[in-house]
């Protein structure tokens, strides 16, 4: 059976290292939080300016002061640290962020990612995405494999307005786990449990590359 | 000490003609200059070009100026939360620029220090380098982006003293320190007004050389857009 949002989230989690600095987008991105194992010590970057990005606020701790990337009210962690939106970017663009986890409408083989604008619908602006995928030195996008129309997300060329070039590195859907190989292609590393490579085969329609035997993720 | 200190915010912005180009400080409604935009809203001022990262929401925020049809022109990196914005962009009453947010956020630093150009990695190969120059660096690619500046900055702080040097609280800094920077006339608007000497030098964030008018704030509503609380 393909994987829900938290399952994804849970899956994206396991990439997650020791000592590192990550970005979550909003979406399933931001549920990955929750299943980084206690041994791993990241700091979450909040691109309004934050770093260490703590859990949501008791009642009486709501601060409007305090907001993350999504606007919703958070709190600081212990060792967090507060700057400008020139600065936090700068650490984006610096490369000092570790890893970005991001969503995507489509991705292509190449790692182009779109994810900001459909045309003929309201333009709601790129926020952070741009400046983030251009930056990071890892991207992994979260997303489902097809759209709501069955249609497969993960192509040989992108159809929508692109947010970034040749950036994203791996990508974690509801069926299967994939890496974007830097001369082209997604390489298929595991699959959702229940879910067979035919259907896998059938839903992408970018090159897929499939050597042995692919295992089931374990979630 | 030179003393910066209006009255309140209608003297502060009394002078901001029709068609100035405005810079407000905020990251969704976190941190914006509440006061200011009350007293715009009183002198109805027209024509405005909006330099902010959002748009606010219908009824609070930049959205307020939106109803009364005092902006022409919006250059912000995200402005999804405003049925009127959406209404006045589709019919044309309102131009939009939009800019990946940490190019609108180095290009606000850029005009505050002297830099008219620099190049940025974000928006490459997207249509956001249309008709920019590119190069390659290191076997990658930028484009060119031009410095923004403003003829008002209207930014609010947590503190500041009579001088104008300025600390702010928590996520609501954002954008505020370099448009302070990037305005050719800086109105700060802050909780808490105290005589130099009160803050601490070594914690400053703005140092009051970029601000020529302080005023004590009031009334802060603080409006929260997601309000999220840990499950019971």
């Amino acid at each position: 059976m393909a994987l829900d949002k938290i399952g994804i989230a849970k899956r994206i989690a396991q990439e997650v290292q020791d000592g590192t600095y990550i970005n979550l987008g909003i979406g399933i991105p931001t549920l990955v939080a929750n299943f980084i194992p206690d041994n791993i010590n990241v700091v979450l970057q909040s691109e309004n300016g934050l770093l260490g990005i703590g859990p949501f606020p008791d009642e009486s701790e709501v601060d409007a002061d305090l907001i993350n990337a999504g606007k919703q009210t958070v709190t600081t962690t212990k060792g967090s640290s507060l700057f400008s939106s020139a600065e936090s970017f700068e650490m984006i663009r610096g490369g000092h962020v570790d890893l970005t986890i991001l969503g995507a409408m489509e991705v292509s083989e190449n790692g182009d990612i779109s994810n900001w604008k459909i045309p003929g619908k309201m333009v709601k602006g790129m926020g952070g995405a741009m400046d983030l995928v251009a930056s990071a030195e890892n991207i992994i996008v979260a997303m489902q494999h097809c759209s709501r129309d069955g249609e497969s997300k993960l192509l040989s060329e992108n159809t929508l307005p692109i947010t970034g070039l040749r950036c994203v590195k791996k990508v974690v859907t509801d069926m299967a786990v994939l890496d974007v190989l830097p001369e082209g292609g997604f390489k298929l590393l595991e699959r959702a449990p229940g879910v067979s490579v035919e259907e896998i085969k059938a839903a992408t329609a970018g090159k897929l590359i499939i050597e042995g035997e692919i295992p089931e993720m374990r979630i | 000490m030179i003393n910066k200190v209006v009255s309140n915010a209608e003297e502060a912005v009394k002078d901001i003609p029709d068609n100035a180009v405005l810079m407000l400080g905020g990251f969704g409604l976190c941190g914006i200059p509440e006061n200011c935009i009350s007293a715009l809203l009183k002198t109805g001022v027209k024509g405005l070009t909006c330099i902010s990262n959002n748009a606010g929401v219908d009824d609070f925020g930049i959205g307020l100026m939106l109803k009364t049809r005092q902006v022409k022109k919006m250059i912000s990196s995200y402005v999804g939360e405003n049925a009127e914005f959406e209404r006045q962009l589709l019919s044309g009453e309102l131009e939009v620029d939009l800019i990946p947010q940490g190019t609108l956020a180095e290009r606000i630093r850029a005009g505050g220090a002297g830099i008219p150009a620099f190049y940025t990695p974000a928006g490459y190969g997207t249509e956001v380098a249309e008709g920019k120059e590119t190069r390659e660096y290191h076997g990658k690619m930028y484009l060119l982006e031009q410095w923004l500046k403003a003829d008002f900055a209207l930014v609010k702080a947590w503190k500041g003293d009579t001088s104008g040097n300025l600390i702010f609280k928590g996520t609501a800094r954002n954008f505020n320190p370099m448009m302070a920077m990037a305005g050719k006339i800086t109105i700060a608007e802050v909780e808490e007004l105290v005589e130099p000497g009160e803050l601490d030098p070594n914690m400053i964030h703005t140092p009051g050389i970029y601000v020529q008018r302080i005023f004590q704030g009031k009334d802060y509503e603080k409006r929260i857009e997601q309000r999220t609380t840990k499950l019971k």
